[in-house]
Order: C-alpha cells, then structure tokens, then sequence
C-alpha cells in the first residue's frame, strides 16, 4: 500500500463549527454523531445495570425502593434495548463504514440519513424525559406488556413515544442502506463480490424495515388505550393480553437478529483480515444471514409458551427456534475454518472476534435451552433468561461493537490506541463480563425469578458473584473507553493501513477526506478476502 | 492535489432509480404499520362477528361509498398527472394534481360529517353512549376511529406531499425529464386509496 505523504483535508476539518456537525450530509459525521450519543447512553445503562447489581447484593432492601428498582429494570432496558443496541453497529459502523466498503461517498440518502439521527435524538429526549415529566420512569419492564402497562400510573405514555421514534429512525436507516446497496456499489462490485459486513447490514435492513412498523402500530396503541381509557388489550373490557404479546414479539424477535447480525458482519471482516486469509464459504456466511433474517420472523412465539398456546403452535415455534441454530452456526464453523492455517495475527480486534465467538457460543446455546418446550417451562422469567440475553447482546453485540472500534478506530481518527492497555481492557472484561453473567445462569437453573429486587437468601452467594463481577466489568469498560478518548487525541499517528487488510476502506486515507477516495478504489480481483500474499493454499 | 476526481457511483448524485426503490420501501413500512391494525381486527372480529355487525349497521354506508368513489377518481387523476409530466404538458399536470388534492380536501369534510355524527351520538371512546355499549361494538368504534383516522391522516400527508410536487414543478425542480418525485407522490397516493379500498368493506359492508 502506498503512503501518501501529501497534505489533504480529512472530513473533520472539511467543515468547521457544530452547525456543520449537526446539519452534515456526511455520513461519517452521521456515524460519529451517532457514536457519541451511543456510548453515552451506553454509560447510562450501565450505571443503572450496576444500581441493580448492588441492590442485589443482600437479600432484602439495600439501596433502592422495590417500585424504583422496576422503573430502574425498565429505564436500563429501554436506553441498552433502543438507544444502544439496535442503533449501535449499524447506524454507527454502517453508517461510517457501508460507504466506504463499497466504494462510493455516501448513503443513498444523506438527508433521510441525517433526518434519521434526528429522529433518534428525539427519541432519546424522550425516553430521558421520563425521568422528569410524569409520575417517574415506567415500570413495566421494556416489554410494556398490557394490561399492566395500560393501568400503571408511571410515565409509560413517553416511554413510548420515546420507542415509536426511534423505531422510525431504524426504518428509515434500514431504508437507506438497502437502497444504497443496490445502487451504490462500485462499478465492477456485484452482490458476491461485496464484503460480508455489507451483506449483515443487508439482511439486518430488511428486518428493520419490516419489523420495525408492527411495533410501531403496536405501541401506537398502547398510547390511545392509555390516552381514551379503552383497551384493546385490556381483558377487563374484552381486550386480550396475548394478542398484544404476539404483536410486541412479531416485532421484538427479529430485532434480537438487528443486534446480532451486524456483530456476525463486524466478525466475519475482523477474522479474515487478521488471518490473512480468504474466508472460508464466503456465500455460506452471506446468505446464512439472509437465512437468519427470514427464519427470524417465525420463531416470535417462543417468547410466550408460557402464556398460553395451543400445542401445535408451540410445537412449530419450537422447531423454527432450533432452525435458527443452523445457519448461526454454519457462520461459527466458517470463522473457524478461516482461522485455521491462516497466518494469525493476534491483535485487539481479533481478541474481541474471538470473544465473540466465545460469548455468543453460550448464548446461543441457552438459547436453544429456553426454546425447547419442556426446559422453558421451568426457565421462563428466571434469570437463566437474563443470562442467556445478556451473553447474546453484551457478550455478542457488545463485544463485537468494540472490536469494531479498535478495528476501525484508526481508519475514523487516524491514529493508534495503546495495544497494551486495550489488551488488558479486554481480558478484565472478558473476565469480568463471564463472572457478571454466569451466575445468573446457574442461578436461573436454581429457580431465582427475575425482575424483583429482593431473593431468596438460598441466592445469596451466586448474586454476590454476580455483583462483584458488575464491578470488575465496568471498570474494564472504563478503562476501554479513557484509552481510545486518549488515543483519540494524542494517539501516535496510524498508517493508511495498519493490519493489511485489503476491503476497499483501507484503501484511502486515514481519516478519510470527506469525499472518501480521492481515486478509483480498485476491487481485489477474486473476492473481497483474496489476500495475495496469504501463505496457505490447501 | 487533485480535487476535481468525482466518483461515478456518488450518493449525491440524482438516481431516479434509486429514489422510487426507497419509495417502495417505505410504502412496504406503511403496509405493515397498517397490517398490524388489521391483524387486530381480524382477531376481535372472530372474536366478536355478531356484535361487530350490529355496530357496522350505525356507519353511513352512502357516506362510505361516496369517499370510495372520491379516492379512486383522485387515483385517477393523480396518474394522468404524471403522465401529463412525462409527455411535458405542465399546466395539466398541475390542474390534475389540484384536483387530486380537491378530492382529497373533499375525502375529508365527508370524514368530518360522518365522524361529527358519531360524536354526536357519543360513540368516541371515552364517551357516554360509548362506555354503555356491549364490549364487542366498543372494540369496534375503537378500531373504526383508529384506522380510519390514522388513514385520514395519510389523507392529509398525502396532500401536502402532492403540493410539494406542484411546487416543485412551478419551480422547476420537477421536469418532464426528472419526474420521480411525482412519480413517488403518485405512489404514496395510490397507498392512501389502496388502504382505503381495504377499510371501506371491513367496516361498511361486510355481513
């Protein structure tokens, strides 16, 4: 790769002031805008995650009242669920990175893109605004199940609203990568020439725009039920309480497959460019997440075997979930295919890959345990689900998340992290991260409910695991974040390149110049992982 | 440096094309958003047919039938207009869609009548007459003011997205060559009144 030594403006500088900022049609000032707000409602969510660790510490009260501890559950659930999660790689790594991978300068829609931030700052505005107007946070617990959600005197009205604009902005988002996908690759890039990340966004957009609208109808109801005092899903005056789950999970199943999709995507470039090495069943892994995408709108009822279904319903949800596995796991054999001979280059990202696959591995296991009819029974609403969430979205998600940052981070600010310190970042939080979360699986098994703030002192000991690990686990992520703030700043400089990957990104400038290529990207000839110098060849 | 490199696939460049896909897109969003509506109404209504019906019996089906007739001339007249467009004739274009957004104004005052009249009778949700009926005929009127309003406000959306093309094509930012943006308002239009073509037997005229 050549390095270009030359003067040239990069899209930071491209603009001046914080009106440039918010009213850009760039879409990686989008993606930075984005990035910004997300870590902070990340930190947000965390701070209450820990709030509800150390009220578990002992039995019994400690620290917080039991109706502030649901609306705590809830408020942690709602920021981690819509305001981190679903937006998180794709409107911030998709955003920034779709583009550029596929060699053009932008999204399809640069406005509707940054109409879509907008939406998600208003949304945002909203959901915190419960925790001044009204009566308080609503306690429902994300799921705003009915009736109760209905009746609770709480703020669940701006609740809400807060999730129908954000759901919105994911449409809108969705929208926009899939046009741009179709209509913006470089010349000479057909759909199997794309990089893998670029097909998860595409399956992910397809559910956020197909998905997304039934919650949106969904809450809207909830809202007019709320507002006129009549129920749909009210049973009190003929409403039924199931149908509005089924509404809710048509929706809030296939968004599980928005969060982890993108983080296969992240995985499927980290690996092959840190082996040096083809990946190995290149369509296998692209159209296994098309797979995932479309088994992922039938399988919603395994969230409600326990509310009352008819045999045969539960038999085929039932069999759906466990079809899911498969092409889940077509994607896990092929990271470790790619891997295997490959010359390996162990870095940051590749570490937090690696954990990916570690995490999701047990996640998605559990997974299957909750949806095997018989098992689920018993673990319903225990904390083996708030395990099993946990390692599919933090473990997963949010490892995946970060490793995206340190992969990209030097392409977005131009500069280096110290290895050392994000090296040891992610141990502790992987350490931690295990010792948070497990317990809650064993603890599941045991039979401790979920969603109350006091347990039974037989509890005692895995919870205080569990606490201990919630301290272990966020000052790791502390230490994660201070280190990229600071490379951000006063990092070394990074080369144009620095893991040799040759997707069309690190085929410009770091940080980019706000048109991102000053020429023609040239598509590697072959594929987007044929590595010209890998040393395999089996 | 050399700044006058271009890329040839640019996202700020105009793509017709790709402006109608996400346009078909988003009205795949709003089948949807309409579709969980209807979703609940299939339930309640296997749930409650008889009194379902007894409720339909107090809509006005003339009124009903006379904003069906109304939405699909305007559906009409919408695509003659982009038509007119495309074969260059302005000044009929924009009369068209004048008429599109007349029919539309008139989709509303019939809206407002029938809905005035229900007010009247107090069968808003919340209201006297509303509260005493059987559960059945309530879940009905609630459905009934649910999707046809928010239906109603796609009316509207619909109209004003209509000006904006007059606007446009006044301006000259909408041409016999660059016509999509009222290709897509055409679209969004044909939504409005193929969504109606659904509600208007679900609620008037099953038995």
């Amino acid at each position: 790769m050549t390095v270009d030594t030359l003067p040239y403006t990069t899209f930071y500088k491209a603009k001046k002031g914080i009106i440039s900022w918010l009213f850009t049609l760039d879409h990686k000032r989008v993606a930075l805008l984005y990035l910004y707000s997300i870590i902070t409602f990340f930190l947000v969510g965390a701070s209450l995650g820990i709030l509800m660790r150390l009220e578990l510490f002992h039995p019994g009260k400690d620290i917080v009242e039991p109706h502030t501890y649901n609306q705590i559950f809830t408020l942690h659930g709602v920021i981690m669920i819509f305001l981190f999660i679903i937006p998180s790689i794709p409107a911030v790594f998709g955003n920034f990175f779709l583009p550029l991978l596929l060699g053009t300068d932008d999204v399809a829609f640069p406005r509707l893109n940054l109409f879509s931030f907008w939406l998600y700052a208003i949304g945002a505005l909203f959901a915190l605004g419960t925790l001044v107007f009204g009566d308080g946070p609503a306690d429902t617990g994300w799921t705003f199940y009915a009736p109760y959600s209905v009746r609770t005197g709480t703020n669940v009205t701006m609740s809400v609203v807060a999730a129908f604009v954000l759901g919105f902005s994911s449409i809108l988002t969705g929208l926009n990568f899939i046009v741009t996908i179709h209509r913006l690759r470089t010349p000479g890039m057909g759909f199997n020439q794309m990089p893998l990340f670029a097909w998860s966004l595409y399956a992910t957009s397809w559910i956020q725009l197909l998905a997304t609208p039934v919650i949106g109808i969904t809450l809207l109801m909830i809202v007019a039920e709320r507002v006129f005092g009549v129920g749909l899903f009210d049973p009190s005056i003929g409403g039924d309480p199931v149908l509005y789950q089924h509404m809710f999970w048509i929706y809030s199943h296939p968004a599980v497959y928005i969060m982890a999709l993108p983080a296969m995507g992240i995985v499927s470039e980290i690996i092959p460019t840190f082996a040096q090495r083809t990946i190995f069943g290149y369509k296998a892994i692209a159209y296994s997440s098309m797979a995932i995408a479309f088994i992922g709108y039938f399988v919603w009822g395994h969230h409600m075997f326990t509310s009352g279904m008819s045999g045969p319903a539960a038999y085929i949800f039932s069999i759906l979930t466990f079809l899911v596995a498969i092409p889940t796991s077509i994607k896990v054999f092929n990271w470790i295919a790619t891997l295997y001979k490959g010359s390996i280059n162990i870095d940051t990202p590749l570490l937090f890959a690696l954990a990916f696959i570690f995490n999701f591995l047990i996640g998605g296991l559990t997974g299957l345990v909750n949806g095997a009819l018989a098992a689920d029974i018993h673990l319903h609403d225990t904390y083996f689900v708030v395990g099993h969430l946990h390692y599919v979205m933090f473990g997963g998600t949010g490892f995946a998340f970060f490793g995206a940052l340190h992969y990209w981070f030097p392409k977005i600010w131009g500069k280096m992290y110290n290895k050392k310190v994000a090296n040891t970042a992610f141990a502790t939080l992987l350490i931690g991260f295990n010792i948070l979360y497990f317990p809650m699986i064993i603890l599941g098994i045991m039979g401790m409910p979920r969603r109350y703030y006091d347990y039974l002192p037989e509890f005692t000991f895995w919870n205080q695991v569990s606490t201990v690990g919630s301290w272990i686990t966020v000052s790791s992520l502390i230490v994660l974040i201070v280190n990229l703030f600071v490379a951000a700043r006063k990092g070394k400089k990074a080369p144009d390149n620095p893991w040799g990957g040759i997707t069309l990104e690190w085929q410009t400038k770091s940080p980019p110049p706000l048109e991102n290529f000053d020429k023609m990207p040239k598509i590697p000839e072959g594929g987007p992982y044929n590595y010209p110098n890998a040393k395999s060849s089996n | 440096m050399d700044h006058t490199f271009h890329l040839p696939n640019s996202g700020h460049n105009f793509d017709a094309k790709a402006s109608k896909m996400g346009m078909w897109l988003f009205l795949y969003t709003e089948l949807l958003l309409f579709g969980g509506l209807f979703l609940v109404y299939m339930v309640y209504r296997e749930l409650n047919s008889e009194a379902f019906l007894l409720a339909s019996f107090k809509l006005n089906v003339w009124m009903g039938t006379f904003n069906t007739v109304l939405l699909i001339t305007s559906s009409m007249t919408i695509a003659m207009s982009i038509t007119a467009l495309q074969k260059g004739n302005k000044i009929l274009s924009i009369r068209l869609m004048w008429i599109t957004i007349l029919a539309a104004l008139g989709f509303l005052i019939v809206k407002y009548f029938e809905w005035g009249a229900k007010f009247e009778h107090g069968l808003f949700p919340g209201m006297e007459h509303y509260q005493q009926l059987p559960t059945g005929e309530r879940l009905y009127f609630y459905l009934y003011f649910f999707m046809t309003g928010l239906h109603g406000l796609h009316v509207i959306v619909g109209a004003v997205f209509i000006m904006f093309v007059i606007r446009g094509v006044k301006k000259g930012s909408v041409t016999p060559e660059r016509y999509s943006l009222s290709e897509n308002a055409g679209l969004y239009w044909h939504l409005v009144d193929l969504i109606w073509i659904y509600l208007f037997p679900l609620f008037y005229l099953i038995h």
